[in-house]
């Protein structure tokens, strides 16, 4: 395997009294997929700027394409692409201004900036958006644009906070299927998110975080075969019988975990659950049997659900 | 930057240099934007500063110069009241144009549209974005200068060819204001408070021995007003379109390069603080 292209150890962001990252390790390889999941606050964008080169971490060791960002800032910056969480398009410049000005950020020339910036409005698939104004656009297109800027130096890593937070799921879909394309073609993405179906589509491999530290580290899969069952059974008896029902059941299933809207049960098998509770003449308002997900491991590991 | 000891691997192509991650060489692209953004929403506004400067001449120069008659220059000749106030005019407009640019349309690109968080995010250093700015408000600064010089030219007010030296003056004026500007206003965190600019700019334009000689303060006024940078700046752009040249003015010059100075390192050290945390 060639060697990694970031590689964070102990990495500690402290503001003031505030420890906004406490402490995080992990490497990502060239070509992978990698991402941060966890809720708002628990250190992603943090972590996503000190590997963006634009905040200094407090003590810890960082290394971004072998160098350290105190030191080689603007040559890092130079080989990233970045998409923050909130757009921070130009609203002053058209479409495709946008990225001929960002491209020149960079210091490449100005043909071959015009060129990629073609290539690019087709692959955020704006082309006739090229002199719209970046206001008159949709929050999807908005988001495809940042991307598409973010592309515009042939960045070797791309990081990506929390790309589709705010978009209908048709323009997630959309958006996914761009990012998966980039993740075909090899581009290294990090990511953060706090959609667990984001993180299944889009990563190889993720670390969850909660409160400025890893708590699981591993693939979609292998983390929710380490850290839930095969199946979930939802149950809803009511918001004033979910606690008790919850007490109640503890003995039925791997867990229980009593959610203030629904009991859900940890089981390898969420029907033969089900038709036991029927039989025990147990009868929820509405039942479901699904699939773990990174949810129910977030859950797992904190006790807390992802999005609050 | 602070080291941490940690020895990392330096590539080949990129050689270490002295001012670091603070700047990439690229100011022009800084420029190149304000160009573009320029030419597409706020060249009115832009132009519209070209006429001020000239409505205050021809009212107070020609208009009320006609009661006033003529002031005793810094050489004891008598000059024209509209020769008089014309550079006072031209420092101005100088400042404005140059505070405009580094005031309030910064405060919008630091405060809302976020617009250097995505320039830092790129090679470009804060060094680099503000330079770039800076020299965009000295450009429109100086291109007020050229077009109110030129104005002065065509009804005889500048009585000396010492008056050339008037543009790149005013290019230092417009210069130690921009840069002192944007660093004041990385500070700004409301429009309230940055109300306050134009709260000092007003009085400063009045008092600064723009419509009337220094003398007419008291001494112990005068020594407040000297301290002003308008003060300074109108001083020195007066002697050299009068003519009245002594070797004094470089203190002037002395004043106004060291705020341009001080201005350029509290920008740049402002920008790292708020965007490279």
């Amino acid at each position: 395997m060639s060697s990694p292209v970031i590689v964070a150890s102990d990495l500690v962001k402290q503001y003031d009294e505030v420890t906004a990252v406490g402490g995080i390790s992990f490497e990502v390889a060239p070509g992978e997929s990698f991402g941060l999941l966890g809720p708002n606050g628990a250190g992603k964008s943090t972590t996503m700027r000190m590997i963006g080169a634009v905040s200094t971490r407090t003590s810890g060791r960082l290394e971004i394409l072998g160098l350290d960002p105190d030191a080689y800032g603007p040559e890092i910056r130079s080989q990233l692409g970045v998409v923050p969480q909130s757009d921070n398009l130009d609203e002053e410049l058209r479409v495709r201004e946008n990225l001929i000005v960002y491209g020149r950020y960079f210091g490449l020339p100005a043909a071959h900036v015009r060129s990629k910036a073609d290539d690019l409005l087709a692959f955020a698939q704006l082309e006739d958006k090229a002199k719209a104004k970046v206001t008159d656009l949709s929050g999807g297109m908005k988001r495809r644009l940042t991307i598409a800027r973010g592309l515009m130096n042939d960045p070797r890593i791309l990081l990506l906070d929390e790309p589709t937070t705010g978009l209908d799921p048709q323009a997630r879909h959309i958006l996914w299927d761009r990012l998966f394309r980039l993740k075909e073609e090899g581009t290294t993405l990090v990511l953060t998110s706090h959609y667990m179906d984001e993180a299944e589509q889009l990563c190889d491999r993720l670390v969850v975080v909660d409160k400025g530290v890893i708590m699981a580290e591993g693939t979609p899969a292998s983390l929710i075969r380490e850290y839930s069952t095969r199946e979930v059974l939802e149950l809803r008896f009511g918001a004033d019988h979910n606690a008790s029902m919850a007490e109640r059941l503890k003995n039925v299933g791997d867990r229980v975990e009593a959610l203030p809207d629904r009991v859900l049960i940890y089981t390898a098998d969420g029907e033969a659950e089900l038709a036991a509770l029927t039989d025990a003449d147990i009868r929820p308002l509405t039942s479901l049997v699904r699939r773990s997900s990174l949810e129910d491991v977030f859950l797992r590991l904190t006790g807390r659900s992802l999005i609050e | 930057m602070t080291g941490t000891g940690v020895e990392t691997r330096q590539p080949a192509s990129v050689r270490r240099r002295p001012i670091g991650s603070l700047y990439a060489g690229n100011a022009r692209a800084v420029m190149y934007r304000g160009w573009r953004a320029t030419k597409s929403t706020n060249w009115l506004v832009v132009v519209s500063g070209v006429f001020e400067p000239v409505f205050y001449l021809l009212s107070l120069g020609i208009g009320l110069g006609s009661f006033v008659g003529t002031v005793t220059a810094g050489d004891g000749r008598d000059i024209s009241y509209a020769a008089f106030i014309a550079p006072a005019l031209l420092a101005t407009a100088a400042m404005n144009g140059a505070v405009y640019d580094s005031t309030w349309n910064v405060f919008f690109k630091i405060r809302f549209a976020r617009l250097y968080e995505g320039m830092l995010a790129t090679s470009l250093g804060p060094l680099d974005v503000a330079v770039g700015e800076i020299s965009l408000a000295l450009l429109r600064g100086g291109a007020y200068a050229v077009a109110f010089l030129i104005v002065m030219q065509a009804v005889g007010l500048n009585l000396s060819w010492w008056a050339l030296l008037a543009l790149p003056a005013v290019l230092l004026v417009a210069l130690a204001f921009a840069s002192f500007g944007m660093g004041i206003t990385s500070y700004m965190k409301s429009f309230q408070q940055m109300d306050i600019i134009n709260f000092i700019m007003l009085p400063m334009f009045l008092l600064s021995a723009t419509f009337y000689p220094l003398s007419v303060y008291p001494p112990g006024v005068q020594v407040v007003i000297q301290a002003l940078p308008l003060w300074q700046s109108v001083e020195l752009v007066r002697s050299l379109t009068t003519g009245a040249v002594t070797v004094g003015i470089l203190w002037h010059v002395l004043y106004l390069a060291v705020m341009a100075t001080l201005g350029m390192i509290l920008t740049t050290r402002r920008l790292r603080r708020l965007f490279l945390d």
